[in-house]
Parts: C-alpha cells; sequence; structure tokens
C-alpha cells in the first residue's frame, strides 16, 4: 500500500514538473513575433508525417540515421509497456495483463526486449561516437561544458533504464524457472538472468527485480523532466517544428511588411510626402526592423531553437564552418535557446519584462558570425526536423543594416552603387548593352 | 559560325515595331558588365538565337533585381529596386522571363510576387531543357566533347534554393561526355562561397577559402571541365582552379557556353 502510495505521489509530482516546465517553455515561445504557419494543412501534416514520424532527413547520414531510428521506434514502442507499468504501481498488481492477453502479452515483451537492446546497443555506440571517435560536429566550439555533459547523461541515462528493463526482466525470468510458475516468454533477458543473475536465490531475485523496477521507473520519471530543461526536447518539439515547418522554396526570404508600407509610400506620386501621418496606436511599440533580440524574432524561430538537439548536421555542412570561420549554425540555434532562457527566468523573476541591458546580438551572437554565411541553405536541409539558421541570421544583418548602418566596408560599397548604378559594382547603366557589340 | 551580327532587340524596340517577345531573358549585373560572365551571356543569346526564339532584353532598363542588397539586410534597397524593375516589367506586360544567373532566378521567381511581379520565371538551364525536349536544339555533332569528363557545380540558388537539379543534368547529357559527380552534389552541395553578398566583400577570417575546398571537390572527380550554372560560381571555380594552378588541366564553364560550344556557336 505504501509503495502504491509513493509510486503515486512521484507519478503525480512528474506530472506536474514536466506540465508546469512546458507551460513555461510556450510562453516564452510566445514572447516571439506572429508568423502565419497555419495555411496548407494537409502539407503541413505531410511534412511532419516524411520529417519527424518518419525520420526522413535522418538517413542521409546513414549509420547515425539507422541507430537513431532503433532509439526512436524502441523508445515510441517501449511506451506501451510503461502502461502496464504505471497501472502495476498504481494499483499494486505484478505484470497485470500476462494473464488476460495471453499469448499476445508475450510477443509484445518479446519485441520489447529486442527493442531495448536495440535502444542499448545504439546508445552505446553514440557514446563511443561521441567520445571515442570524436567526430568532429560533435566536438566543435560550442560543444564544450554543459553541451557536452548533457549529451553524454542522456544516452548513459537511457542506457541505464533499458538495462533495468532488462534486468527487471531477468530476474522474472529466473524466478519462473525456479517456483515453476509463469509462463512468459523472455527471449533476450534469459540469457542475462542466466550470467547476471545466476547465482541469486529467490529472495534476492525477488529484491532485484523489485529495485530494478523501481530504479527504471523513476529513472524514466526523471528523464521526462529532465528533457524539458535540456537539448533532448526534440523528441516531442520535431513533431509541431515540422508542421509549421516553411513550405515555401528555401531561397525565398520574407518581404518585410513594415519596409513594404514605406516604400510604397515613397514609389507613389500621388502620397503627399507633408501629410501628418496618420495617429499612431498608443498601444503599440515602434516595431524595431530585423532582430536584436529574441523578442524580435518570430515564434517559430524560437520554437527552433527549443527543438534543437545539437546534433550539428548544420554546422557540419555549413561551409563557412568547414573552411574554419567563427560561424556555426548550431552555435546560433543555441545561443537563441540561452537567451530565451535568460529573458524568460528574467520574466519570472520580476513579473514583468525587465531591460537587462543584454541582447542576442552582441552578447551571444556577433557580427563576424552574421558576415560569414554565404546563405546557401546547406544548414537548413541538413536539419532533420526542419530548423532554420539562416532566417534568424537574416533577421540580424536586417538589424544591423537598417537600424545601426553596420556592415562591412565593402558591403556599403556594394549598396551605394546599386543605389546609384542598379548594379553591385561600380559601372554605368548605359554600358549594359555593351556586350551586344561583341556579338 | 554567323556572319551577319546578331540583333537583340530590347522589348521596348520590339514593341514599337508592333511585336512582343515570348520571353525577355534577364541579363543580371554579372551578365552585364563581368569581362567572364558576359562570355555567357552571348553564349545564351547564340543558343536563343539559333533556336529561332523570339526573345528581348531589358537594356538600359534593367537594374539589379535587389539580390545582395537583400541577402547582407537591405531591405529597404532591395524593396526599392524590386518596385522599380516590377513597374518596368509590368509596364512592358512581360509574361515570362528567363534569366543567365540562379541569383536573379530566385528573386524573380519567388521574392517578387509579393510585390506585384507575378512572371513565370525559369533559368537558362531549364531554357535550354525545353528546348532540347521539344526539338528545337539538338546538338548533332557532339565529338567536341567525346571523352571529356564533366563535373556540374550546382548553385545553391538554382539546386537547394529552388529545387531544381535535372534540368542543368539533362542539358549536359546532350553532350557526348561523362557526366560524374561530385561527393557532395545536388542538395548537398557545398557553396562555392559567393552567395549571401559575400561575393561583394572579403571573406571573413578562416582557415581556408570556400571555393579552394569546393574547387577541391571537382578535382576528386578528375574533370576537365567543372560545368557551372551561375556567374558567381564561375568566378569562385575559376579562382580556384587558379588556385590550385589547374589552369591548363580543367576548365570552368558555364552550361551554356558548353552547348553552344557543341552546336560550333562561338
Amino acid at each position: 500500500m505504501i509503495s502504491q502510495i509513493i509510486f503515486a505521489i512521484l507519478l503525480l509530482a512528474t506530472a506536474v514538473l514536466f506540465g508546469l516546465r512546458l507551460k513555461t517553455i510556450r510562453r516564452n515561445i510566445l514572447l516571439g513575433k506572429d508568423i502565419e504557419r497555419k495555411d496548407r494543412s494537409a502539407d503541413r501534416w505531410k511534412n511532419m508525417a516524411r520529417v519527424a514520424l518518419g525520420q526522413g532527413k535522418m538517413v542521409t547520414r546513414p549509420v547515425a540515421g539507422f541507430f537513431h531510428i532503433l532509439i526512436y521506434v524502441g523508445f515510441v514502442l517501449i511506451n506501451i509497456e510503461m502502461f502496464e507499468i504505471v497501472v502495476d504501481g498504481l494499483f499494486g498488481g505484478h505484470r497485470t495483463f500476462s494473464n488476460s492477453m495471453g499469448g499476445l502479452y508475450n510477443i509484445l515483451i518479446g519485441s520489447f526486449e529486442f527493442l531495448g537492446f536495440g535502444v542499448l546497443l545504439s546508445c552505446i555506440i553514440f557514446l563511443i561516437r561521441r567520445n571515442v571517435v570524436r567526430i568532429r560536429r560533435f566536438h566543435l566550439k560550442e560543444m564544450g561544458g554543459w553541451p557536452k555533459s548533457d549529451a553524454n547523461i542522456i544516452l548513459i541515462w537511457e542506457s541505464l533504464l533499458m538495462f533495468a528493463f532488462l534486468s527487471m526482466n531477468a530476474c522474472d525470468f529466473r524466478l519462473q524457472e525456479l517456483t515453476g510458475e509463469g509462463s512468459i516468454g523472455f527471449p533476450l533477458s534469459q540469457y542475462l538472468g542466466n550470467t547476471l543473475y545466476g547465482g541469486l536465490d529467490e529472495s534476492a531475485l525477488h529484491m532485484t527485480e523489485r529495485f530494478m523496477w523501481w530504479f527504471h521507473i523513476v529513472g524514466v520519471m526523471g528523464f521526462a523532466v529532465y528533457v524539458t530543461y535540456s537539448k533532448h526536447l526534440h523528441i516531442f518539439f520535431a513533431f509541431p517544428n515540422t508542421y509549421y515547418a516553411n513550405l515555401e522554396p528555401k531561397g525565398k526570404l520574407t518581404n518585410m511588411e513594415a519596409v513594404m508600407k514605406e516604400v510604397q509610400m515613397m514609389m507613389d506620386p500621388n502620397v503627399d510626402p507633408y501629410a501628418t501621418p496618420a495617429p499612431a496606436d498608443p498601444e503599440a511599440t515602434p516595431e524595431r526592423f530585423g532582430a536584436k533580440d529574441v523578442t524580435d524574432l518570430t515564434w517559430k524561430q524560437l520554437l527552433d531553437s527549443y527543438t534543437c538537439t545539437e546534433c550539428g548536421r548544420c554546422s557540419s555542412e555549413c561551409p563557412a564552418n568547414q573552411t574554419g570561420k567563427l560561424l556555426s549554425p548550431r552555435k546560433i540555434m543555441m545561443d537563441t535557446r540561452d537567451r530565451l532562457e535568460e529573458v524568460g527566468k528574467s520574466l519570472d523573476g520580476n513579473g514583468k519584462p525587465v531591460d537587462d541591458g543584454k541582447a542576442l546580438l552582441g552578447d551571444y551572437i556577433l557580427e563576424e558570425e552574421l558576415w560569414a554565411c554565404t546563405s546557401c541553405n546547406a544548414c537548413v536541409e541538413a536539419c532533420p526536423v526542419d530548423i532554420d539558421p539562416l532566417s534568424i541570421i537574416v533577421d540580424m544583418r536586417r538589424y544591423l543594416i537598417m537600424e545601426e548602418s553596420k556592415s562591412p566596408e565593402s558591403i556599403t560599397v556594394m549598396f551605394n552603387n546599386i543605389e546609384n548604378n542598379g548594379a553591385p559594382w561600380a559601372f554605368s547603366a548605359m554600358d549594359r548593352d555593351k556586350w551586344k557589340d561583341e556579338l | 559560325m554567323e556572319n551577319t551580327p546578331i540583333q537583340v532587340p530590347t522589348v521596348a524596340e520590339m514593341i514599337s515595331r508592333g511585336e512582343t517577345p515570348e520571353i525577355l531573358f534577364w541579363v543580371g549585373c554579372a551578365g552585364s558588365f563581368d569581362d567572364r560572365a558576359r562570355k555567357i551571356t552571348k553564349a545564351i543569346v547564340r543558343i536563343l538565337h539559333k533556336c529561332e526564339v523570339k526573345f528581348a532584353v531589358l537594356g538600359a532598363e534593367e537594374s539589379c533585381t535587389g539580390d545582395p542588397a537583400k541577402r547582407a539586410g537591405n531591405e529597404f534597397l532591395f524593396q526599392m529596386q524590386a518596385m522599380q524593375n516590377i513597374q518596368v516589367l509590368n509596364g512592358y506586360e512581360v509574361k515570362r522571363i528567363v534569366t543567365g544567373c540562379p541569383h536573379c532566378f530566385n528573386t524573380l521567381k519567388n521574392e517578387y510576387p509579393e510585390l506585384g511581379g507575378n512572371y513565370e520565371v525559369i533559368h537558362h538551364t531549364q531554357l535550354l531543357q525545353e528546348l532540347i525536349d521539344s526539338g528545337k536544339l539538338r546538338i548533332e555533332d557532339s565529338s567536341a566533347f567525346k571523352g571529356k569528363r564533366i563535373t556540374f557545380h550546382d548553385p545553391c540558388y538554382l539546386g537547394r534554393a529552388n529545387d531544381v537539379y535535372e534540368a542543368p543534368r539533362s542539358a549536359l547529357q546532350q553532350l557526348d561526355a561523362e557526366l560524374v559527380e561530385m561527393r557532395k552534389c545536388k542538395k548537398n552541395g557545398l557553396c562555392c562561397g559567393a552567395g549571401g553578398a559575400q561575393m561583394f566583400k572579403e571573406a571573413e577570417k578562416g582557415d581556408k577559402e570556400v571555393n579552394v575546398e569546393r574547387t577541391e571537390q571537382a578535382m576528386e572527380t578528375k574533370p576537365n571541365i567543372i560545368a557551372t550554372g551561375c556567374p558567381f560560381c564561375n568566378t569562385m571555380m575559376t579562382d580556384g582552379i587558379k588556385h590550385l594552378e589547374k589552369e591548363s588541366e580543367v576548365q570552368v564553364k558555364d552550361i551554356a557556353e558548353l552547348i553552344a560550344e557543341a552546336q560550333d556557336l562561338l
């Protein structure tokens, strides 16, 4: 009875912590500006089904893709077993469904064992890739300290959960052998039972089984809460993020509406330049051109930042990063998320937005990073969950140019040439046709 | 070879003759002013002429699409350019445009419609494919390229930006050459380093130039020719070849130039 109460309290605590944290994240994301991403719902569902559910972009890297799919499928399907574990925990049963489900139960447990083993194996391979093989993208500058530990904690935690899951089964297998009761097939864990737990007597097996059972379920609950504070949020956010992804051609940048109005006024000969402007909405804060801080970005860009799991495929495909420039698209996403968290915490503390004198641009992201971008979209293409680092880079360039008139000198020259000659170089528009003489 | 020089009318001239062009050739700034890119322009014109496509250019009325300004963050300048160009294009009731540059192509196709400029925009390699498919463009004697290895460098603004991968390749397949793909091609292609207004500035500090990296990838295929579809890529890859001191072994040519050469038009 006591264990049931403890279980119920832990379950409730997990739900509360998880829910509150998601609520905070949701509030943070909605600090972003609005952007239309609710149209074309059929295409959006299709994109989500292909990219998130179907892992369509993961397999472009076959090794990582294969093992990731093992973890993904294992994680999703083993959750079916979680249902029984929760029912057992709340009502004090043991393998509640084993009798009523008959042969199907055996099939399910059998497949969970293979899946669990697949997850364990994949996690170990991923740990080796990260820490022994030292693949470059896992060791770029932004991957020191917490991001590095975060990744290892997740992999080790998942490995331990799977080990506990298989051990729990292994003990039940041994108990079945000893007592002659029950006939559940444990296709994989029987070997584990014989090797690791072969020497234990009945009561030690019971104790080990209980320990593993509790370790697993409490571990799962803790993991659920941990995930919301870590890069691992992609397991949930990959779905909305691919649903709300940009479905336009990648080369298309948004046309800024605020600019459109002004340019139309300038180009319209009927507009009276001395007319008193329409009374401004006193409630509205004057909108900034481009992005200086996270609140200048759209909610989709902020959702992107929480979705990023720091895999670094973007940075490893980035021409600037490959050639030693300061830019790393992954860092752009991590900085955006970290700054958003900082702004969110300040909101929590003060109850209202307070200027902390800091900004995403300058305190996190440097101009040198922004100017290294070739806008080639390799990062966007590489992202397995449709994150768009390029849009943030462009929005920050817009801020630099239109609010601060800050650009590399040669870029200013290019602007002047376009303005004066209609070409990025200093050639006269009258010479445009010169090539005709060479025909 | 043509004996009489080809006459390329402006849209204004054509309209004053009471005719309308089937398609407007948007030459682009590089294609108009850059010495190397002008050769590509001339190759495109020769092909259009040979295929009897009724085309015209804007001439002095063409102005930068605003692409480099937009990508560098100057939305004002971009939209000013766009509105000006749209006024001109709409004034002539232009319906269809072919560009010699993927950057112009992308901007005209994707970013002008919201500002009031609605045209069917294609890249010159797409027009080449069209002309081949319709039988207007036939390469009778492709022996010029026999036994040559050609690798195609996907321009970001044609490939990833607009998912055009096949048109340039099917044009190249008309040549009797061996088409070899780079390790990084199509949607995984590596940028030449010129996009996003990089063409107009020094590269940021790093340990290598992007164009050198890309040219090395191209060299892995042991090509005789690196084919491009963008005047900026062409510059970057040409510089890359110079950097690697391979000018005597490898040529960098636009697809239009290769097709024109195969047709003995140059």
